[in-house]
């Protein structure tokens, strides 16, 4: 993980910036509650998001109980998404805005590794992808461009990975 | 550290005709998806679990290859504390009681 261009830079924060906004509309919108005002204990949605990239970065706990998948759910959603919205922010304070070198702690690292695969996550649910997705799409394909991000984007973690699995 | 556990493998009590349900053990599982990185998933397992970097491999593959794995298993309360940790780094895991 040495130096990103401006232009790869300014790309992986866009991304990075897109998936911390959808997560933190999923945040505004829990309703008001006065329980959690007076315990201070937040408690998230009962059902899971019905857009889809959310619904991956935010998955069920069981299958089947629809019951106990949704207390689960209630119970430790909040959690994930600050810690989403965590490791998303490391990336935006770690990525130089106009691309250049990048110097990151082991825990710096790591919370790369976590917000890279939130976002490859969300444009993988967005084009579809497949366990045997070419590498690249003919031009005329609306996700093509997309398609050449998404496995950049690959890259790059797999590259981190590499680098941080030696610790 | 624990061992990967086969999907398939019962636990036999010849005691127990009528066990409670909450004797039964509860299974952390992992699922294939096509988005996260073989490389990623071993390394959250490492991470997360300890497993040895063969364990980790051999449960990745598992998941790869069969589309799903058991990578813990345990009390409720344990299995949902991993589920909770495994959707923190992304990956797709859910929790069943063993049959």
């Amino acid at each position: 993980m040495a130096t990103l261009s401006d232009r790869e830079a300014g790309l992986l924060r866009g991304l990075i910036g897109q998936v911390r906004d959808m997560l933190a509309a999923r945040v505004a919108a829990r309703p008001p509650d006065e329980l959690a005002e007076l315990t201070g204990i937040t408690v998230g949605p009962t059902t899971a998001p019905t857009d889809r990239v959310l619904a991956r970065l935010l998955p069920d706990f069981h299958r089947e109980d629809a019951t106990l998948s949704g207390g689960l759910r209630a119970l430790h959603e909040p959690e994930l998404l600050a810690a989403k919205d965590g490791v998303a922010g490391v990336v935006l304070d770690t990525c130089p805005a106009r691309g250049g070198r990048v110097r990151l702690s082991d825990e710096q690292a790591q919370a790369w590794l976590t917000a890279l695969n939130d976002v490859r996550l969300a444009l993988g649910t967005v084009l579809e992808v497949t366990e045997d997705m070419p590498d690249e799409l003919p031009p005329e394909d609306p996700r093509a461009e997309h398609l050449v991000v998404y496995h950049w984007l690959t890259w790059v973690q797999d590259s981190l990975i590499q680098a941080v699995a030696g610790t | 550290m624990s061992t990967p556990v086969e999907l398939d493998q019962t636990q036999v009590d010849p005691a127990a005709n009528e066990v409670g349900t909450e004797d039964r053990p509860w299974l952390t599982i992992v699922w294939n998806d096509p988005v996260n990185l073989m490389s990623y998933v071993t390394h959250v397992f490492q991470k997360l679990f300890g497993y040895s970097r063969d364990e980790a491999t051999k449960l990745m593959l598992d998941v790869h290859h069969k589309g799903r794995a058991v990578v813990t298993r345990g009390s409720r309360d344990k299995v949902e504390i991993d589920v909770a940790k495994l959707h923190g780094a992304g990956l797709w895991a859910t929790m069943q009681q063993d049959a």
